[in-house]
């Protein structure tokens, strides 16, 4: 298993092994799948200006990576959600594509804000698996007493490992 | 908030509260890493590493923070890029 992320010249590097990138390929991968791009109105002044949809997605992966900015003015939330959730779209679908476009099987050396992107990225895994798996606090001490014929076992072990990627990451910035 | 957690000390409230009318809150959620807010705390208001790591350990004890306060548009500005880092982070009034 990769040892993680370290500093390295003006970055951060990590070694990755083939199954470590095809799994961080397919992951990201289903992140640009899920997050459409943001400028996908109807109305194409609405479309050439970024204004999209007040209304909170359906799908609770996306509910989590695009939340209400309003916890209790439904109107005040949608009316941010118009004005920029397209530009968050567009932001996770360029993060998403710094990570596949970077990632390969070896060393991989990534610039401070490369760093930054696979950092926004796998987080954005980590919600997207956290909200399927409804992944709690506790979640290291289930994994731990969890059976490996457990169907759920290889998507835990997927999260702990993207965790334990993700630490490695923010450390080798500090 | 997930593990991986530095050592917890007590410490008293850190949350920003000057006499202004908009505030932004950032709640606790089970997958971001304590280490991770913290970053990003110091990343988006360039808060040194001892007010990120207070305001995150508020967050997780007390399941939200003030991070900021100042003009409504400010507060959008900040949780549109607290959004973009995947932390949850809403605006609102003081009250």
């Amino acid at each position: 298993m990769s040892t993680g992320f370290r500093a390295s010249g003006k970055g951060v590097s990590v070694k990755l092994d083939v199954g470590e990138v095809s799994l961080l390929v397919s992951l990201v991968s289903q992140i640009l799948d899920l997050v459409e791009p943001g400028a996908t109105g109807d109305d194409p002044i609405e479309r050439a200006l970024g204004i999209g949809s007040p209304e909170e997605p359906s799908d609770p992966v996306l509910a989590r990576l695009f939340p209400a900015a309003y916890a209790d003015d439904d109107k005040a939330a949608g009316e941010f959600r118009r004005y920029t959730e397209a530009t968050l779209r567009d932001g996770k679908r360029a993060d998403a594509t710094t990570l596949l476009e970077t990632v390969e099987p070896g060393k991989v050396q990534l610039t401070a804000e490369q760093a930054q992107a696979w950092l926004r990225a796998i987080n954005d895994v980590r919600l997207a698996l956290g909200v399927r798996l409804e992944v709690t606090e506790e979640v290291h001490e289930e994994i731990a007493g969890m059976s490996e014929d457990d169907p759920r076992y290889p998507a835990f072990v997927t999260y702990d490992w993207l965790t334990y990627l993700q630490d490695t990451l923010v450390r080798a910035l500090w | 908030m997930g593990s991986t957690a530095p050592a917890e000390v007590e410490r008293p409230s850190s949350d920003v509260r000057p006499d202004v009318p908009w505030l932004t809150i950032v709640w606790n959620d089970p997958v971001n890493l304590m280490s991770y807010v913290t970053y990003v705390f110091q990343a988006v208001f360039g808060y040194p590493r001892e007010k990120a790591e207070k305001l995150m350990m508020d967050v997780h004890h007390k399941g939200r923070a003030v991070v900021a306060s100042g003009a409504r548009e400010e507060m959008e500005r900040d949780v549109q890029i607290l959004h973009s880092y995947g932390l949850w982070a809403t605006v609102q009034r003081d009250s």
